[in-house]
Formats: structure tokens, C-alpha cells, sequence
């Protein structure tokens, strides 16, 4: 792609990152209710002390997860039907949303709003810095792919 | 979702509950039949869709509910979700409209488009008094107060059903809706929705209804939660396999098919 791009090239790249960033959200929020909460039983249903804020925050992202996973699966089928899927865009949508999320809940739901923690009556230090670490390593992953995937001549 | 065996229970069971799902049943049935003998068309799986509502329905006012939250989570569930999605995709609308002749056709879709139906079909309305039902039937103190008073419970039930059906005809309806609202509007109003029913979900963990015992509620919640969770699931991917479908790009491989009905019937 050496010309300037269409206005339709342009759109398929930004439906390609939005169904990676997409199914990272709903990928990130999934693993955390079903592997943490599920199978490990890190965290609990619901923890009595949440604030109402902390609540209706986590319903909203749960709600929100939920409908990206699949509102991603569905843009990924339209992606391929149409020939315009482009996996370096996909992957780095993916990576960062995937990050983000786990980012933001890391930080803003664990620590600000004291929604619920990764792990109780243990130290947490190191939960908490194992999982902002991995997390900004996803973001950084992604946005380089991001980066990367606009440079000419791939 | 109640017990109504006691005395006049039954009369009074038969008159809310089961004389209407007969003559829905009827009614359809009646009413694809008219249409074969004509020699249209009509899907089976519309017919089978419909027949599966009416039995989810029927179970949930008559088998699962005697007494336990946990009980009145799965009748709700059924009433409250289950039932409108499978009756809402027979599309009973368009069935009446191809159905009745011209005149009384005419008729229905005026009134389809009366100020207040379009009012009351309309997404956000249509959440509202589905969320705001069920907030107020388990914060207040409604529920335990439906045990004692059968008029209640009935408009309990009633209403689960009624604004299950708007809730979902507003956001998957297959039926001619002259002021729908884009997909966007409704694809927020879902998402908006189903945050509401998991903040329920959770409240109602922590908070029990009055007279339920705290492990009752914690399961009745969790049930709720996850359940809500599958059947959202299904509403979600029924919603954006429409909005797929609808933005499929012209191609030779898939060709319409031939018995599919128009969009504005």
C-alpha cells in the first residue's frame, strides 16, 4: 500500500483494531471471572465491603465484556468475508485491549475503588505488581504491532 | 412461579394463566394453518418457536414454584427471559398481519403505531420497566408480600412476562417495528440492561429479600447472576447475528432465500 489509502482502507483498518481491542476486553474479563474467581477461587462472588460505586462499575465492565467478546467474533467473520482481515492490526487491537482492561483493573477498580483484590489474606505486593507488570507489557506488545502495522512497505 | 392450589386457587389459575396460553397456541397454530391452506409459506421454525415460549411460560407459572427463592429465580428466568426470546422469534405480529384479512390487518397496524405503543416498544421504556420491575419487586417489599396476596403475585407475574416481551421484541424483534431504533441505540440499551440485572444480581446477594434466609438468597442470586449471564448471552448473540446478517455485502455465494420474508410485511 504505497498510494494514499481509500476511505475504505481506512475503515477496515480501524474494524480490525477494534474487533482485536474488542475480544482483548472481553478475553481479559472473561479469564478474570472465570479463572480467578471460578477455578481458583482467588476472589469471591461479591465482597460485602464493595462501595455502591464499586458495584455498578464492576456490573457495567462485566456487561461490557460480555457483549465485546462476541461483538468481536462477529466483526472478525465480517472482516474475513470481506477479505479485508490484517492480523497485525487484529493481534495488536487484541494486545492492548486485552492490557487495558487488566490495567485499568488493576489499578483504578483494585486499588481506587477497592472493588474486590486479586487474592485475599495473603501479601499482595506481588499479585499486584505481577498483574500491572503483565498487563503494561500487553499494552506496549500491542500499541508496537499498532505502530508497526502503519509503517509502509510491510 | 406460585402455588395457586388452594381453594379458588385453581379457578382462578385457569382464568389468568392458562386460558391465555390456549389461546395463544390456538391462535397461532390457527393461524399458520390459514395461511398453509392458502398455500403460503410460513417457517417451521417460527411455529416451533413459538411452541417452545408457550411451554417455558407454562412452566414457569405452573412447575417451578413452590415457595423457595431459588425456585422463584428459575420461574423467573424462564418467564422473565427465556420465554419472550423463543416467542418474540415466531414473529406473531407478522403472522396476525398475514393472517387476518385486509381490513382488521389494517386496523393492527394502526395501532401498532399509535403515540403510546411506540412510546411503550421503545428501547429505553422497554428497559426501564423490565430493570425497574425487577428492582422494585426484590428491594421492596413486594416479594414477600406476593405469598400472601394472589391478586399481586398475578401482576407480578404478569408484568415479568409483559416487559420481558417488550424488553426483547425492542432489541431482537423480528417484527415489522415502523420506529425502531438504530442498532447502536439498541445495542446500549442491552449492554445498560444487563449491568442492571448483574448489580441486582449482586445486591440481592448481599441484601435478601425480606423473609428469605441468607443462603436461599445467596443461591436465588448467584442463579440469577449466571443464568442471566447464558440467557444474555443468547439475546446478545441472536442481536448481533441480525446486524451481521443485515450488513452482508452483496455476493453471488449466498444467494437469498427464496421463502424469506420481506422486512416490512
Amino acid at each position: 500500500m504505497s498510494g494514499p489509502r481509500s476511505a475504505a482502507a481506512d475503515v477496515a483498518a480501524g474494524r480490525n483494531v477494534l474487533s482485536g481491542v474488542l475480544l482483548g476486553i472481553g478475553v481479559a474479563a472473561f479469564v478474570d471471572e472465570t479463572v480467578f474467581h471460578q477455578l481458583l477461587h482467588w476472589h469471591h462472588f461479591y465482597d460485602r465491603s464493595t462501595p455502591a460505586a464499586g458495584l455498578v462499575s464492576d456490573g457495567i465492565f462485566h456487561a461490557v465484556g460480555w457483549f465485546a467478546a462476541v461483538a468481536a467474533l462477529f466483526l472478525f467473520a465480517d472482516l474475513r468475508r470481506r477479505g479485508a482481515f490484517h492480523g497485525r492490526r487484529w493481534w495488536g487491537g487484541l494486545l492492548t485491549g486485552a492490557g487495558g482492561f487488566q490495567l485499568y483493573d488493576g489499578t483504578v477498580q483494585h486499588k481506587l475503588m477497592r472493588l474486590h483484590q486479586i487474592r485475599y489474606h495473603v501479601d499482595l505486593a506481588p499479585y499486584d505488581w505481577t498483574w500491572n507488570i503483565l498487563a503494561l507489557g500487553m499494552v506496549i506488545g500491542g500499541v508496537a504491532l499498532l505502530v508497526r502495522s502503519h509503517r509502509p512497505g510491510r | 412461579m406460585h402455588d395457586m392450589t388452594g381453594e379458588g386457587g385453581v379457578g382462578l389459575f385457569w382464568l389468568v394463566y392458562a386460558a391465555p396460553l390456549a389461546i395463544a397456541a390456538v391462535g397461532y397454530l390457527g393461524a399458520v394453518r390459514m395461511i398453509h391452506r392458502r398455500g403460503d409459506p410460513w417457517p417451521t421454525r417460527r411455529t416451533l418457536s413459538w411452541c417452545a415460549g408457550l411451554l417455558a411460560a407454562a412452566i414457569a407459572v405452573t412447575g417451578a414454584g413452590h415457595g423457595d427463592f431459588t425456585a422463584h429465580m428459575t420461574g423467573h428466568l424462564l418467564l422473565g427471559m427465556a420465554a419472550p426470546m423463543l416467542l418474540v422469534l415466531a414473529a406473531p405480529i407478522t403472522l396476525a398481519l398475514r393472517a387476518l384479512p385486509v381490513a382488521g390487518a389494517r386496523r393492527l397496524s394502526r395501532f401498532l403505531r399509535t403515540r403510546p405503543l411506540r412510546i411503550l416498544t421503545h428501547p429505553v421504556t422497554a428497559a426501564a420497566l423490565n430493570a425497574g420491575g425487577l428492582w422494585a419487586l426484590y428491594t421492596t417489599g413486594i416479594y414477600p408480600r406476593m405469598g400472601e396476596h394472589p391478586g399481586l403475585h398475578v401482576l407480578v407475574t404478569v408484568h415479568t412476562f409483559a416487559a420481558g416481551y417488550l424488553f426483547t421484541a425492542a432489541v431482537i424483534g423480528v417484527d415489522p417495528a415502523p420506529h425502531r431504533p438504530g442498532r447502536r441505540t439498541r445495542a446500549s440499551v442491552l449492554i445498560a440492561f444487563l449491568a442492571a440485572h448483574d448489580i441486582l444480581a449482586k445486591f440481592v446477594y448481599a441484601h435478601p429479600p425480606a423473609g428469605v434466609a441468607a443462603a436461599q438468597a445467596e443461591a436465588g442470586a448467584q442463579l440469577m447472576y449466571y443464568g442471566g449471564d447464558l440467557l444474555d448471552l443468547l439475546l446478545i448473540t441472536i442481536f448481533l447475528h441480525q446486524w451481521y446478517t443485515a450488513v452482508a455485502p452483496a455476493s453471488p455465494r449466498t444467494p437469498r432465500r427464496a421463502w424469506r420474508l420481506p422486512a416490512d410485511v
